[in-house]
């Protein structure tokens, strides 16, 4: 599929899911009134506010979708492990331990606070359960990494666990933290890790090639000329700090970045480079849906984008796991 | 010819001799591990009783200030921890020598987190209590593992994609689960992450006694059919020309899998780890053999150990007995993954 033809109809997609969320939520405004909003009319200051916080989400939730969307791709390609994604290998919970330190023992509260401990968190589980799947032979590692993102999973639950059990008050901070929500953020939280984010972007987007050369295998790489170890840690670089800085703002999302690079690569074909450009626009539409979807489907209250995911993505999960032969 | 026929006759004969005389041992010296650690949970708490102190309590007689803590507190939590350690241990051992896999058991399949998110729901979302939560908990599970077994399919590679599903389906319902909390008051919050991470804190007599029933039926019936489990390395045509029927088996085995696992979970929450690595552990105290009597009472004693610890290791703070187990566990774990690659790379 021509580059250009991803690029529209990704464009398309998106503006499609913004203006979705952009008009439809709990709150009864009538989508005339948010147009009025938007374009500076005159209208009441609830309106405005109704208005500016679906601005708000929409863009952090293009934002996250975009991170974790292109963070699964690259994860993917370079452990060559169609379920690596970051909530299944434990580098989100990596992430929420830390947070939790964070909040107990450093007092810590507001997005620009998590994001060091997140970032901190993701990096060290990324490392430890990379280096437990390294343990298995190479045919069983999809189930030995996702047992050692299970074994992560459990060790620091049962942490989080013993931190939370005696505060209250953190855990009153940590339990709106860990559903994974885009809602009830300033959009300017974005700008916080918007060097992470860069970088990360940079990094990731254009290890398409390195993707391509690992998926022919790591002999064959070499053969053809790639700096192998580099490039991997280079892209491993770039999908991390995506991941941390989506948790970041958003807590952790599960289950986008097991999805979108599947569902883009069954539409754009096995060129990792098209892949990941199409991840930058699957992911957030991914996400500024569930979030969308999340105010419909129980209003008056609302479900979080992170949940909607993870039920969204468990078929997903499943029907993949039935086309594999798995040791 | 004949003499190396009887030959051989004699000499699998000496070796099974020796392998069940080390078994019996094995059980006997776990049994009075269980009992020792047993007495020192009832009895060596904070506030020490005498062994005839705490005889003269159970048959009747009241000692002030000794009796309430013994009774309501040590006592009652050193019962449950023997009851759900030996629950979530047989499940796991049996589950694990069924599936021919260390790794496939309840826990990891996330058949505890079926039970534990419907528990939670119904707890703090219905305010239910008693009874019909242990119901709906034990429905949790069933789902989970209907779905794991439906979902996987057959074939070689079955085992593989059931925990690649179990462990997906714990994602997504640790994530019902924080939903669950976050819609929760605080307090009925708190409450439900102590009973999440596995909890003997607040256990009552009538928890032990359902327990107990559903243990007492399940624990020798499970020792029993998971004896023929050997059968079905053979394949499931030549298990059936021994008379053995392999469908029928697996779902008995899988029926009482998921009873004890879902009773154990619904009375104190799913302890991490002590149904993943019961097992292993017993299997290489035995030899290499599965023993689910043997793994019952290693959980047994992990589960005593930890709830001891986790009572009185840090003064003043009385943590979750699952916090213990979960830390202690990763290690074991990782050991498990490298002896595993070791064995492979050996053959």
């Amino acid at each position: 599929m021509p580059v250009a033809v991803v690029v529209a109809g990704g464009v398309v997609a998106v503006a499609l899911a913004v203006a979705f969320s952009l008009l439809v939520g709990t709150q009864a405004v009538s989508p005339s009134g948010i147009v009025n909003a938007l374009t500076g009319g005159a209208v009441s200051d609830q309106v405005r506010g109704i208005a500016d916080s679906r601005v708000d989400r929409t863009l952090i939730g293009i934002v996250v979708g975009a991170a974790v969307g292109v963070c699964g791709v690259v994860l993917q390609g370079l452990t060559r492990n169609p379920l690596a994604e970051p909530g299944i290998l434990g580098i989100n919970s990596g992430a929420a331990l830390a947070v939790v330190v964070g909040i107990k023992v450093f007092a810590i509260s507001g997005v620009a606070g998590y994001v060091w401990f997140a970032l901190a968190g993701a990096v060290l589980t990324a490392v430890i359960v990379q280096l437990l799947a390294l343990l298995a032979p190479v045919r069983a590692q999809p189930v030995t990494m996702a047992l050692a993102g299970a074994a992560v999973m459990a060790t620091s639950t049962s942490l989080v666990g013993a931190i939370l059990v005696s505060d209250q008050g953190a855990l009153d901070v940590f339990r709106f933290w860990q559903v994974g929500s885009v809602a009830g953020r300033d959009a300017s939280i974005v700008l916080d890790v918007a060097p992470l984010l860069v970088v990360g972007f940079v990094l990731a987007l254009s290890s398409g090639s390195v993707l391509n050369t690992v998926a022919l295998g790591d002999d064959l790489a070499r053969g053809l000329g790639q700096r192998v170890l580099l490039h991997r840690l280079l892209a491993a670089t770039g999908a991390i700090l995506l991941a941390a800085s989506a948790t970041a703002l958003a807590g952790p999302i599960a289950f986008v970045g097991l999805v979108v690079p599947h569902v883009v690569r069954a539409v754009v074909g096995p060129d990792h480079r098209r892949i990941l450009l199409g991840a930058l626009f699957a992911g957030p539409v991914l996400v500024v849906v569930a979030d969308t979807l999340g105010r419909v489907v129980a209003a008056p209250s609302e479900v979080q984008a992170g949940i909607i995911c993870a039920v969204v993505g468990a078929p997903f999960l499943v029907g993949l796991v039935r086309r594999m032969n798995v040791a | 010819m004949s003499t190396v026929a009887l030959d051989t006759v004699a000499t699998l004969r000496a070796v099974r001799r020796r392998v069940h005389r080390r078994q019996r041992l094995l059980v006997v010296a776990l049994t009075v591990l269980v009992v020792g650690l047993f007495l020192v949970r009832a009895l060596l708490g904070d506030y020490r009783i005498s062994f005839v102190d705490g005889i003269r309590m159970v048959s009747g007689t009241t000692i002030p200030g000794a009796s309430f803590i013994f009774l309501e507190s040590t006592l009652p939590r050193a019962c449950m921890s023997v009851l759900a350690g030996a629950a979530f241990a047989s499940a796991g051992a049996a589950y694990q020598s069924m599936l021919r896999n260390p790794l496939a058991s309840p826990d990891v399949l996330g058949i505890n987190l079926g039970a534990s998110a419907a528990a939670v729901f119904s707890v703090v979302l219905l305010g239910w209590s008693g009874t019909p939560v242990a119901l709906v908990a034990f429905s949790g599970a069933v789902a989970v593992a209907l779905a794991i077994h439906g979902f996987a399919g057959r074939g070689g590679a079955a085992t593989g994609r059931m925990i690649l599903v179990g462990v997906g389906l714990a994602a997504v319902l640790s994530s019902v689960v924080h939903w669950v909390l976050l819609r929760a008051d605080i307090y009925r919050a708190q409450d439900a992450l102590v009973w999440l991470t596995g909890s003997l804190g607040s256990v009552s007599w009538d928890e032990i006694v359902r327990l107990g029933v559903v243990v007492a039926i399940a624990l020798p019936l499970l020792t029993v059919v998971t004896r023929q489990l050997g059968v079905l390395g053979l394949g499931d045509d030549l298990a059936a020309g021994l008379g053995v029927r392999a469908h029928r088996l697996r779902g008995l085995v899988t029926a009482l899998v998921v009873l004890l696992t879902a009773s154990a979970t619904a009375a104190c929450g799913p302890i991490a780890f002590v149904g993943f690595l019961s097992g292993p552990i017993a299997r290489r105290l035995t030899g290499g053999r599965t023993s689910v009597p043997a793994a019952a009472l290693v959980g047994a004693a992990m589960v005593l150990a930890a709830d001891y610890v986790s009572a009185y290791a840090v003064p003043g703070t009385a943590f979750p007995v699952g916090v213990v187990t979960g830390l202690a566990g990763a290690p074991v774990l990782v050991w498990l993954l490298v002896a595993g690659r070791r064995s492979i790379a050996r053959r």
